[in-house]
């Protein structure tokens, strides 16, 4: 009779080897939101004091309130189709599964894609990290924020070719629930930037 | 059970490498995901920035000792002030830190490694590139200049009123044929600094995860070892801590590098976002690098006293509401900005507060000394003088909560006298006990013990000596971070004191390498437990083998080793249990009462013989380590190469940040397509 005693990544897997009775990648990924909670905390906190801070430049005018609510509309719609993914790998089925998963990756694409074209339209406007303590706390938030929606974008990339090849299974659906995480949480986040960022200057007389 | 070599993916390799399967030789280190060769790569490189920080401290004080002070030239001081801050912080204590939690922690929760060996070797790695980052600055226009704080907008580019140049950004040097604009040298700064925050951001993580999850049956949270329970804290603050510098040192570099407006008073930017963000991050900092040294100790006192922890629970509770007041007091360091009485009164209280947790641990210690039969080893020494250096430290640290007395005491050398009495006092001293202690678990022999009390005594007198006149100095009005003083301030002597008594630390650290050089070959055997200790990491062999043990121990009680090893109803000993000391255990079997498995008194088995209940001896156990990796070292010497784009203008600085990129993704895209275990690895039998 021969017992595996595992490493401690491979135990990863089985959540019932570990002392709390969830998984060491789930709870490494709980730590790591944590974490950027201060991170997004930060740079909200620095966005918030700056926000009348234009020094003659333009301000929350530019902002496009309509286009803005669209591409936010999509990218929660992202979260619906990544719970509807999760549940289709929980469930074995693996069509179900990719469907969903490209779903996800191609809303988080638009969203993306659309921030590309607003930060254009700012810039052509003369709004960039130069002009004012306002500008410079604007790009590097929002800017942060699309750069974790575009590591998300590959982390679905990956997930779905996974899939294709057959590494990524019925049995790794959890794997699937921790990306789910990072990607609720990114979209989360964009509920308090949407809020902040551009509904409280540009709805709140700041605007002038 | 399903086993890795199962899974069909697994055994396909995708790798563009072969797997570097060797667990010997130096290419090994490279690749290495042992927490306990991690443990001693970080030490090692510690070690070097140590003494890297150390030399810069000698050149402050060869600068200081006499007035007008021509060793150095103003540019050159402020280079050399800043470094020696920035090494000892981030590059020597934490890491030292590190070697420590790394090593032990999995041997004293009794796992096999940490929860994700791979990440394990990237916060190593990241670490030691951020450091060469950071000094390779000094072949690229000058090292950070600053100060560890590097106070915006004083920080950024442009000349200070006495004329003298900080740092130009419009002026520009050619290296290799590319120009480098001078002035860069916070952008070092903000980028090192980063760089080496992601490490320990990792390992935050990663510990965390590995305290929580990875502990061996009975090891409950409240049986944990002090020193685990320090970790467990220290890597909630760095956890939390290290974004938020993180944010401040992007924007410190979006104003130096891309011309942005965060700290620039003319533009609307407030310089003391920056001085809230640092400090917000900066005061847990002070607990990250005193709070692993308190484990250390809270481990070696019960020992040598031969008594249990004094007020294991206490001491426990102490630490977390240090970790948690820890958020609440970091105005403290910025009471002569003008907050306002009302901030201020609210962080002096804040700050006083945090002085009950710190003077319970002390008394715990005290506790633990009291009644005992010391034992006066080196680890002992270091960790009274903790105990006792520390306290002064402390003390000190109470007058500056007191708001009008901090305003007499803001940038003098009083406040660096207080921080040394608590980091090298502190730190240092609870470090290099935790050396000495554990030095024979990781080599297999001990260090020699005449040249380990030499190093105790010089560096003790060395120590008060150099920084005991601080307080005078600082008292006396003497500024900090001035590269020189002008004669007939009655400042002389104090200074020349300090410097011979800097002179003295150096020899007392140079016996120190000595010692841990000659003892790795010629020390005296140690056994598995030379110290007669406590705790389960003296129950595996010295050095431990890869796997730490054959069979994870079953955990009883607080300090499991030594219920093993002197049952109370045993004809050994009767240990004396004090009130609220550990080795209660309520609701438990009574430790060492119901003698394992064969049922006679413990004293006729060896204890380190690991023999639970249920244990069958008839079944083979195949322990898959996870297989060493070149993923972890590609993926972060990435980092710093794209770094490298920020300083480097156009069109080179393209290149640095697409192939530091393509490292970074390359690294990490390979290490998640290679299985933790390569299939071919061998597997280690008990």
């Amino acid at each position: 009779m021969t017992v595996d005693v595992h490493s401690p990544e491979s135990t990863a897997d089985h959540g019932h080897h570990t002392s709390l009775g969830i998984s060491n990648t789930k709870l490494a990924m709980w730590c790591f939101i944590g974490s950027e909670c201060l991170f997004f905390g930060a740079l909200i906190s620095a966005y918030l004091i700056y926000i009348n801070e234009r020094a003659d430049g333009p301000g929350a005018e530019l902002f496009d309130i309509e286009f803005t609510s669209a591409s936010t509309f999509i990218l929660l719609m992202s979260s619906l189709s990544m719970v509807l993914a999760l549940a289709g790998i929980q469930a074995g089925d693996m069509r179900r599964f990719r469907i969903w998963i490209v779903a996800t990756g191609l809303m988080g694409s638009v969203f993306l894609a659309g921030q590309i074209y607003e930060f254009t339209v700012f810039l052509s406007e003369g709004a960039n990290v130069t002009v004012s303590p306002f500008w410079s706390a604007f790009f590097l938030l929002t800017g942060f924020h699309g750069v974790h929606v575009a590591f998300g974008i590959l982390m679905l990339i990956a997930a779905w070719a996974s899939s294709l090849t057959g590494r990524l299974r019925m049995e790794n659906a959890e794997t699937i629930e921790n990306l789910g995480l990072y990607w609720h949480f990114v979209d989360v986040v964009w509920i308090l930037l949407f809020t902040l960022v551009y509904l409280i200057p540009a709805l709140g007389g700041g605007g002038s | 059970m399903t086993t890795l070599a199962e899974r069909p993916s697994a055994s396909r390799s995708r790798s563009p490498f072969r797997r570097p399967l060797a667990e010997t030789g130096l290419g090994s280190w490279f690749t290495t995901v042992d927490h306990k060769r991690i443990g001693i790569l970080y030490f090692v490189s510690a070690m070097v920035f140590f003494v890297i920080g150390g030399v810069e401290a000698l050149l402050i004080r060869l600068q200081l000792a006499t007035p007008d002070g021509q060793v150095l030239t103003i540019d050159q001081y402020n280079q050399i002030f800043t470094m020696h801050g920035l090494t000892m912080v981030f590059f020597a204590v934490m890491p030292l830190g590190s070697a420590f939690f790394n090593y032990l922690l999995p041997l004293m929760i009794g796992a096999r490694d940490v929860a994700f060996p791979r990440l394990n070797a990237f916060s190593y790695w990241v670490f030691l590139a951020a450091g060469l980052f950071i000094y390779s600055s000094v072949l690229l226009g000058g090292m950070p200049d600053g100060g560890w704080f590097g106070y915006a907008p004083l920080s950024l580019v442009g000349g200070d009123p006495l004329g003298y140049t900080i740092g130009d950004a419009t002026t520009t040097q050619t290296i290799a044929g590319n120009t480098v604009a001078e002035g860069q040298r916070m952008v070092f700064y903000s980028l090192g600094l980063q760089i080496a925050g992601i490490a320990s951001l990792a390992s935050a993580v990663n510990f965390i995860v590995t305290i929580l999850n990875m502990r061996a049956p009975g090891m409950t949270l409240m049986r944990m070892p002090v020193f685990v329970w320090m970790i467990l804290i220290v890597s909630f603050l760095m956890l939390f801590a290290m974004p938020v510098i993180g944010v401040a040192l992007w924007e410190l570099m979006m104003d130096t590098s891309f011309g942005a407006n965060f700290f620039d008073p003319a533009q609307g930017g407030d310089p003391v976002l920056w001085q809230h963000m640092f400090w917000l991050f900066g005061h847990p900092e002070v607990y990250i690098l005193i709070l692993p040294a308190f484990g250390i100790v809270s481990e070696i006192l019960p020992v040598f006293s031969r008594k249990p922890l004094f007020g294991y629970t206490a001491i426990v509770f102490s630490g977390i509401a240090i970790g948690f007041i820890g958020w609440g007091v970091w105005a403290h360091h910025m009471f002569a900005v003008g907050l306002g009485p009302v901030a201020n009164s609210a962080f002096g209280l804040s700050t006083m507060f945090i002085a009950v947790p710190t003077g319970i641990k002390i008394f715990n210690w005290i506790g633990t000394m009291w009644d005992g039969r010391l034992r006066l080893t080196t680890p002992m020494l270091f960790s009274i003088g903790l105990v006792a250096m520390f306290t002064i430290g402390g003390l000190s640290g109470v007058t500056h909560a007191v708001v009008p007395h901090n305003w007499q005491q803001t940038d003098t050398y009083y406040v660096v006298a207080h921080f040394h009495y608590v980091l090298f006092g502190g730190a240092i001293f609870g470090l290099m006990a935790g050396a000495y202690y554990w030095y024979p678990k990781a080599t297999g022999r001990l260090m020699n013990e005449r040249l380990g009390k030499a190093h105790f005594w010089i560096q003790l007198v060395g120590f008060n000596l150099t920084f005991a006149p601080h307080h005078i100095l600082g008292l006396n009005g003497m500024p900090r971070r001035v590269a020189t003083y002008e004669d007939g301030y009655g400042w002389n002597f104090w200074n020349l004191v300090s410097t011979v008594g800097a002179f003295v630390i150096a020899l007392g650290v140079l016996v120190f390498i000595i010692n841990l050089v000659i003892s790795y070959k010629r020390g005296a055997e140690a056994g598995p437990d030379p110290w007669d200790a406590r705790t389960v990491e003296w129950l595996t062999t010295s050095p431990p083998p890869p796997h730490n043990w054959d069979q994870v121990p079953n955990i009883r009680a607080r300090d499991e080793l030594w219920q093993r090893k002197y049952p109370t109803q045993g004809q050994r000993e009767q240990v004396r249990v004090p009130a609220g000391g550990s080795g209660e255990l309520e609701g438990d079997v009574a430790p060492g009462t119901t003698a394992p498995t064969e049922g006679t008194t413990g004293a006729t088995q060896s204890p380190y013989t690991i023999s639970d209940p249920g244990y069958d001896k008839g079944v083979r156990h195949d322990v898959h380590m996870p297989s060493p990796s070149y993923y972890p070292l590609i993926a972060a010497f990435g980092l710093p190469i794209a770094a490298y784009g920020v300083i480097f203008d156009q069109p080179a600085g393209f290149v640095f940040y697409a192939v530091g990129a393509l490292l970074v993704l390359g690294g990490l895209f390979g290490w998640v397509l290679e299985p933790p275990t390569d299939p071919s690895a061998e597997v280690a039998h008990q």
